[in-house]
């Protein structure tokens, strides 16, 4: 087993590298450093000096894969290509262009974020398994058909809907929670609680159907027959059995965004004023910072595998098959 | 006169509907093409569904129709000059919407502006009072007449929807009873008892209701703002019914574009195996690691970069706007091709065991010939539950994408954008909440019926769930 865990996770590298690779073509092949000054500075009258200066600040007027000018190793590592991606492995992700160390904002920005995604994760989870194993039970029922048809209609809802209705309800006339804004510490759950509140129902249409049918799924296996002809009823049943064979795929599915929770919610945060990495992005993406936006590709990236990598880790724990193959 | 505009999303949306109308032209007469869509148009679901998204569609097709008018000649002038508003065969169907702009926001059906404005009275003294709108309600002398206005409006075009109805379930029973070899009125009684196999009835219905609406919309949006003005004091209905056409295009013009790379790697992937399979799934691993707004981000990061860079490359505003939307739907499709091949790969997989591949094989049949004849048509269904179930995700997500500033142009007229401006809306006193109940009902009316047809088509089409009941 510890060698198929080494063999996934070098598998990991080729892919970074991959994501490293289209992450710089995108931001230094498609437009080249001076469009992105000419950008940044304005578009009209913008001199030659100018434009070499922006560029010297931010050390993007170096050559792109190979230095002529340089010696020995300088040669390859005084690049754009090392100073801008390589060094993006050790994740060391340089300053923004605005002039900001991005690896301190993320580690100070990565805690809200996590505040709002963990909650929304954690009791989503639970609403969502609670939600599909009572229709579950009630299959075939009024209740059932009427509850998938609610999940429909939910799930046909934009989220955006969600968001600002609930800020309207809950916030503006309601006044039960503040409508945006943080406070670190314990104080943040006021800040916390509509956002994972929305967040939560936001997901029940499509996560509670499909969870349903997974139940459904395990409900029709001849496992499930035999113990219902043995005489168990049907609560227990349910309970015991179906329920867990069937967070087997339900957990193995999810634990692929566990390490994107810290990445955050783009249109969460920014909704709510949350100073979380979303929001981090957000504005990123709207000032045009593309060194951000180049940290925070990879970031994502980088935590998706590693999803995949728990994704694979937690298949082998619980399926003995592919432990041993 | 009018000079034809052909933008590079109206080309590839009538190539769509060419190639819609060609499968459906070689499914029909193909037994094992035509039984589930049989099974499909029998659930009264679908077909109410079907309605709706037959209606969207027909706006957005009219919509994807554009030209320039030609502008008035002046003395001596000799070569004809074009306007540089594009406009499309929905402009002209609106008729008057497009051009009745007040001066700010309105509620719905209002007279009044909805903010106080300082007016000169007739006496010379000055006030402040809510003006009357200049097109809203102009044609009547009182806000009294008001609701008997629109009592009578909404009576006549109920007349004019059941008129529509009625003419309509005459024909069909017409066509019916010569199909069912019944009279006519033997034929009328069995649609509305609702004992034919297609839910002609459920049909005929929804036709009704939308008949109502447009009747409706027909009779009140040239007097009434209906869904009010927003800030500029354009009309919002008219901006709701545009939206349409960028929605259907998000859509369906992601999916086309995502469509061959997903078949052609997946099956490759699938059936070479060896290091074909490696370098594929290599790809597509690859692609679906970076997180799909960041890549997208990104990517109109650059593209607007490029654009604002190379402004001599577009003629007209529309075009430039178009482009970007038809990158965006590039983009997307790029983002939501992994899925479909990681299916396609998986499915190959399975198949090209089955013996009669095999059989083909041993026979010497080019492995091109056994891709193309004897694998793809196995896939075809899947691939059209997946382009079906990924329309609705692609409508939503064209809201988000706007809303973050990395969707269509802002001249572009889409619920995403018409949300994004209305969120600002939301926080004046008193609230302006018009624009957003049009494009939430709106879009939602959408995703809604696909959403539904989806169900409906991948039960159809699915074998595994066909072998269940």
């Amino acid at each position: 087993m510890f060698a198929y865990v080494i063999r996934r996770a070098l598998y990991a590298i080729p892919i970074l590298i991959g994501v490293n690779l289209i992450t710089f073509a995108l931001f230094f092949v498609v437009n080249t450093p001076d469009d992105m000054a000419r950008m940044h500075l304005g578009m009209k009258r913008v001199t030659a000096d100018a434009i070499e200066k922006w560029k010297a600040e931010r050390g993007y007027d170096r050559p792109l894969l190979y230095n002529r000018q340089a010696d020995g190793a300088e040669r390859v590592t005084a690049t754009i290509f090392f100073d801008k991606s390589v060094r993006l492995f050790a994740f060391e992700f340089g300053s923004s262009d605005a002039g900001r160390d991005i690896g301190q904002d993320i580690s100070q920005r990565m805690w809200p974020s996590l505040a709002i995604a963990l909650p929304t994760f954690l009791i989503g989870l639970l609403v969502y398994i609670s939600f599909a194993m009572l229709l579950a039970f009630f299959r075939g029922t009024y209740l059932d058909i009427s509850g998938v048809a609610l999940c429909v209609i939910l799930m046909s809802i934009s989220g955006l809907f969600y968001i600002i209705a609930g800020q309207y309800v809950f916030s503006k006339l309601l006044h039960l929670v503040p409508v945006s804004g943080y406070e670190p510490g314990w104080l943040a759950w006021r800040f916390v609680l509509l956002p994972v509140a929305i967040g939560v129902f936001a997901g029940i249409g499509s996560s509670s159907r499909w969870y349903r049918t997974i139940f459904l799924e395990e409900i029709n296996r001849d496992y499930v027959r035999t113990a219902r002809a043995k005489g168990l009823p049907e609560g227990r049943l349910l309970f015991r059995h179906v329920l867990k064979n069937a967070m087997v795929p339900i957990l193995t599915g999810v634990v692929v965004v566990l390490p994107t929770l810290f990445m955050g919610s783009l249109i969460m945060e920014s909704f709510f004023a949350i100073p979380g990495l979303g929001s981090y992005t957000i504005e990123a993406i709207q000032k045009q910072d593309f060194a951000i936006v180049r940290a925070m590709v990879f970031l994502g990236s980088a935590l998706y595998i590693l999803g995949l990598l728990l994704t694979d880790l937690s298949y082998t724990l619980v399926d003995p098959r592919i432990r041993l193959s | 006169m009018i000079q034809p505009v052909i933008l590079w999303t109206d080309a590839l949306v009538f190539v769509l509907l060419a190639v819609v109308f060609s499968f459906a032209l070689y499914a029909r007469n193909k037994e094992h093409l035509r039984a589930p869509w049989r099974e499909v148009v029998r659930s009264r679901m679908a077909v109410a569904s079907l309605v709706v998204l037959t209606v969207y569609t027909i706006t957005g097709l009219l919509d994807s129709v554009h030209f320039r008018k030609a502008l008035p000649m002046h003395e001596g002038q000799q070569e004809v000059q074009y306007s540089g508003d594009v406009l499309s065969l929905l402009d002209e169907l609106l008729g008057d919407m497009r051009t009745q702009v007040e001066k700010t926001y309105s509620s719905p059906f209002a007279m009044h502006l909805y903010t106080r404005e300082s007016v000169i009275g007739d006496d010379g003294e000055q006030y402040r009072t809510f003006p009357r709108l200049e097109y809203g309600g102009a044609h009547l002398a009182n806000r009294e007449e008001r609701s008997a206005d629109i009592a009578l409006r909404t009576g006549q075009a109920l007349f004019q929807a059941v008129a529509v109805m009625l003419v309509l379930s005459v024909l069909l029973a017409a066509w019916l009873a010569k199909r069912w070899k019944l009279s006519l009125a033997a034929a009328l009684r069995r649609i509305l008892r609702g004992e034919s196999d297609m839910p002609w009835r459920t049909a005929i219905a929804a036709i009704f209701i939308f008949a109502f609406i447009v009747t409706l919309t027909a009779s009140l949006a040239n007097v009434y703002h209906v869904f009010g003005t927003d800030k500029v004091g354009k009309d919002v209905l008219y901006q709701t019914i545009k939206s349409i056409r960028t929605g259907l295009v998000i859509g369906t013009l992601t999916t086309l574009v995502m469509l061959p790379f997903a078949v052609f790697l997946g099956m490759m992937a699938g059936y070479f195996r060896g290091w074909v399979d490696d370098v594929i799934q290599y790809l597509y691993t690859t692609l679906n690691s970076i997180p799909g707004v960041l890549l997208i981000a990104a990517t109109v990061l650059m593209m607007q970069v490029y654009m604002d860079n190379h402004p001599e490359l577009f003629e007209t505003m529309a075009e430039r706007a178009d482009l970007r939307l038809l990158f965006l739907c590039l983009i997307l499709g790029i983002t939501s091709w992994t899925g479909l091949c990681r299916l396609l790969r998986g499915e190959t997989l399975k198949l090209r065991e089955l013996d009669y591949v095999q059989a083909a094989d041993a026979f010497g049949v080019p492995k091109s010939t056994i891709l193309v004849r004897h694998l793809l048509p196995n896939l075809l269904h899947l691939v059209l539950i997946a382009v079906v179930i990924d329309f609705s995700g692609l409508v939503l997500a064209e809201a988000v994408l706007s809303y973050v500033g990395v969707g269509v142009d802002p001249t572009t007229m889409s619920w995403g954008n018409m949300i994004n401006r209305a969120r600002l809306e939301m926080a004046r006193e008193p609230m302006v909440w018009w624009s957003l109940l049009a494009a939430f009902s709106f879009m939602f009316t959408l995703v809604l019926a696909a959403n539904l047809f989806s169900d409906v088509v991948r039960d159809a089409f699915d074998p595994r769930l066909r072998a269940q009941r």
